[in-house]
């Protein structure tokens, strides 16, 4: 009977057992499940802040204090003027051009110029840095810079001045109809397609949206667009019914949308809403269907960027000491953001090497015009000696040849030295158009000899004697804008060298 | 009683002493405060005077206009090939450490000797102060380099390539821009000289 009953309780005991068995087995798959998602999200975007403004556009990194997005004054404001900043206990000063402004570590209150200005909320000082919360960016600015500001404070984009730009889009023509859309300025956003949806995202413009950030055109194959910003970007999307493509055109202020299928394609292989062909076998497939998709649009493969603007120097490499307060790596870092400026206002994609005061080597500034296969590669320079500027082509040493299909490294430069040399001309006769004093020469100076591509150089000295030239906006742009005219006018030239 | 005579004699042997006093602490002062004493100063020696001398041709920068112009001197030049190289350039660089230099370099810049290699090499060594002092710009050590070079290759025959060292090693750059780390086309270099000459 004892036994039995032992048995019995076994018995008993194995539906609990079971039980907790699937309990353990169901936590198991919701932590694998919770690591699942952990794994798909990873990290979370980095937030930035995109300023537009005449003399730069660029992105600044903001952090989160206090459940506020916070971003360094000091950094915002150095591309646009001379400024610096001190610290002295809890209080923090800072002087853009001739405005005094001081703030107080922990305050919402500021003073600029003997005013009072409302920040918001605190202000932080993290390791000699001050911070300002975003949002007190559209009061303070005003202030500071002496001008408008528009401050676009849930997408973290930011307007100094007019430079907003600003678009229609309308549809033309009928068979097939396109979608065109015109731009106050040049524009050169980076465009992607998936299921019957075209985005065009601006990361660098400062695109500002309509009215109605939607737009209907009552067309079955692109019924609408929409406009929208967030993180420091804008975005454009396309909806359409067919496969679209886009074509630049008018010096970038120019965008069609057309789709790809012609007319007869349209009927012969009629498309679901997502875009994608119609399976076989569907009602209105008028010739047999295919397994295989429709020809996609083959483009050639595009470099990334047009133009590479290597700001010299960097880092512990401080180039030439202009005087006691200003660094040649640093002249340089504002000169070739003001020429990116220039050439994408010019409809030309440009990526600055050094757009912060790091250590980059010369190899590795040649590697990466070389791996880009960037039309022209323009490195900047500043000096105190002479007046105007200087414009460089390779003076290529006594090289090795080239071996097979591998060439020299010291004078990787040699087979387009001749296109570099004319557009070191085009440059230079731009500079002198605009009573500039300018020279064209070559020079022993890495890595133009070391890159594949048309590669000059610029060396940027005051007209006068005051160094301090350098640094003034008007100047920077009056020769970046020389330059970034030349690069356009020989755009073509550039674009087709091998 | 002294004597009238004594008294003058007396009184101008003071004014005499007074005078040399002042004068001795006058030249005591300008000796403290001159900026290279005798001591300090590590500046070469001018070539040696004596011996036969030789009109040649030195290319010398002028950073006013940033331009290379030939100008024909007279020095002593010694008969081996090496040597005269050497020559030619230290009376270059001295031209460059004069007061009235049109291109100044750094004091105690020197050339530390130049070596001719067969086949047509050349092998300049400067001296550590000569870069370590020179002036950073593309254009004003680009002056330098092609001074340098062309003062060499236009007085002495047969240099088809030039290797700039600093103290006996190599060196990336001569002070930040000048790429030294190859050795210099003598044909490109004269192309340069070329362009860099007034009214080019």
């Amino acid at each position: 009977m004892r036994s039995i009953e032992v048995q019995i309780k076994k018995a008993d005991d194995s539906p609990r057992i079971s039980r907790l068995c699937s309990k353990w087995r169901a936590a198991l798959f919701g932590c694998l499940l919770i690591a699942w998602f952990a794994l798909l999200s990873g990290p979370a975007p980095e937030k930035h802040l995109s300023v537009y403004s005449v003399a730069a556009n660029y992105s600044l990194p903001l952090v989160q204090r206090e459940g506020r997005n916070y971003v360094g004054l000091l950094e915002l404001l150095e591309p646009l003027g001379r400024v610096s900043a001190k610290a002295e206990g809890n209080k923090w000063r800072l002087r853009y051009n001739n405005v005094q402004s001081e703030f107080q570590v922990g305050k919402t209150r500021a003073r600029v110029q003997d005013r009072e200005a409302d920040l918001g909320s605190k202000f932080l000082m993290e390791n000699g840095r001050g911070l300002v919360p975003v949002g007190s960016l559209a009061s303070l600015l005003p202030r500071i810079l002496g001008g408008p500001v528009s401050l676009h404070e849930v997408a973290s984009r930011l307007f100094i001045g007019s430079v907003a730009t600003h678009f229609t889009a309308s549809l033309a023509g009928d068979n097939p109809a396109r979608l065109v859309f015109h731009f106050s300025a040049p524009v050169n956003p980076s465009i992607a397609t998936d299921n019957g949806i075209l985005r065009m995202t601006f990361s660098r413009e400062p695109l500002v949206g309509p009215a109605s950030p939607t737009l209907t055109f009552g067309n079955k194959i692109i019924p609408s667009a929409s406009y929208s910003e967030s993180n420091g970007v804008a975005m454009v999307t396309v909806v359409a019914a067919a496969p679209v493509f886009a074509t630049f055109g008018g010096d970038g202020r120019t965008i069609t949308i057309t789709p790809t299928s012609t007319p007869a394609q349209s009927t012969s292989a009629p498309t679901t809403s997502g875009g994608q062909p119609a399976a076989a076998g569907q009602p209105g497939t008028a010739t047999p269907p295919t397994a295989t998709p429709p020809p996609v649009p083959v483009f050639p493969a595009p470099r990334r960027y047009f133009a590479v603007v290597d700001a010299s120097h960097g880092g512990d490499d401080h180039g030439e000491t202009l005087s006691s307060t200003l660094l040649e790596k640093d002249v340089t870092v504002a000169i070739a953001r003001s020429l990116r400026q220039e050439l994408e206002s010019r409809g030309i994609t440009t990526f600055v090497l050094r757009d912060s005061d790091a250590n980059l080597p010369v190899d590795q500034r040649a590697v990466f015009a070389n791996a880009d296969h960037a039309a022209i590669y323009i490195a900047i320079h500043a000096s105190s000696s002479g007046h105007g500027v200087r414009v460089y082509t390779a003076l290529l040493p006594f090289g090795e040849d080239d071996r097979g299909p591998f060439r020299s490294w010291t004078t990787a430069q040699h087979d387009i030295l001749p296109m570099s040399q004319s557009t070191a001309s085009s440059v230079a006769s731009e500079l002198q158009k605009r009573q500039i004093p300018v020279r064209a020469l070559a020079a022993p100076l890495r890595p133009l000899n070391n890159v594949t591509r048309p590669a000059i150089a610029i060396e940027v000295a005051p007209q006068g004697s005051d160094v301090s030239q350098l640094t003034a906006p008007d100047y920077q742009q009056l020769v970046t804008s020389a330059v970034a005219t030349a690069i356009a006018a020989s755009r073509d030239q550039l674009g087709g060298a091998p | 009683m002294i004597p009238r005579h004594m008294v003058i004699a007396l009184a101008v042997l003071l004014v005499a002493a007074l005078g040399l006093s002042i004068y001795a602490w006058h030249v005591r002062k300008t000796v403290i405060f001159s900026p290279i004493t005798a001591a300090h100063d590590t500046r070469p020696l001018a070539p040696p005077v004596s011996g036969p001398t030789e009109r040649v041709v030195l290319f010398v920068a002028h950073d006013e206009d940033g331009t290379l112009r030939g100008e024909p001197a007279q020095i002593p030049m010694p008969s081996g090939r090496q040597q005269r190289a050497e020559e030619l350039l230290r009376a270059l660089v001295s031209i460059y450490l004069d007061r009235s230099s049109p291109h100044p370099l750094g004091p105690g810049a020197d050339i530390r000797s130049v070596f001719l290699v067969d086949p047509g090499v050349a092998v300049i060594d400067l001296n550590e102060a000569f870069a370590d002092t020179h002036r950073s710009g593309v254009l004003v050590e680009g002056l330098t380099v092609a001074s340098l070079i062309r003062t060499v290759t236009a007085n002495t025959q047969g240099i088809l390539k030039v290797k700039i060292l600093v103290d006996g090693k190599e060196r990336d750059t001569l002070a930040g821009h000048a790429d030294l780390s190859s050795y210099y086309d003598v044909a490109a270099v004269n192309q340069l000289a070329t362009e860099l000459q007034p009214g080019q």
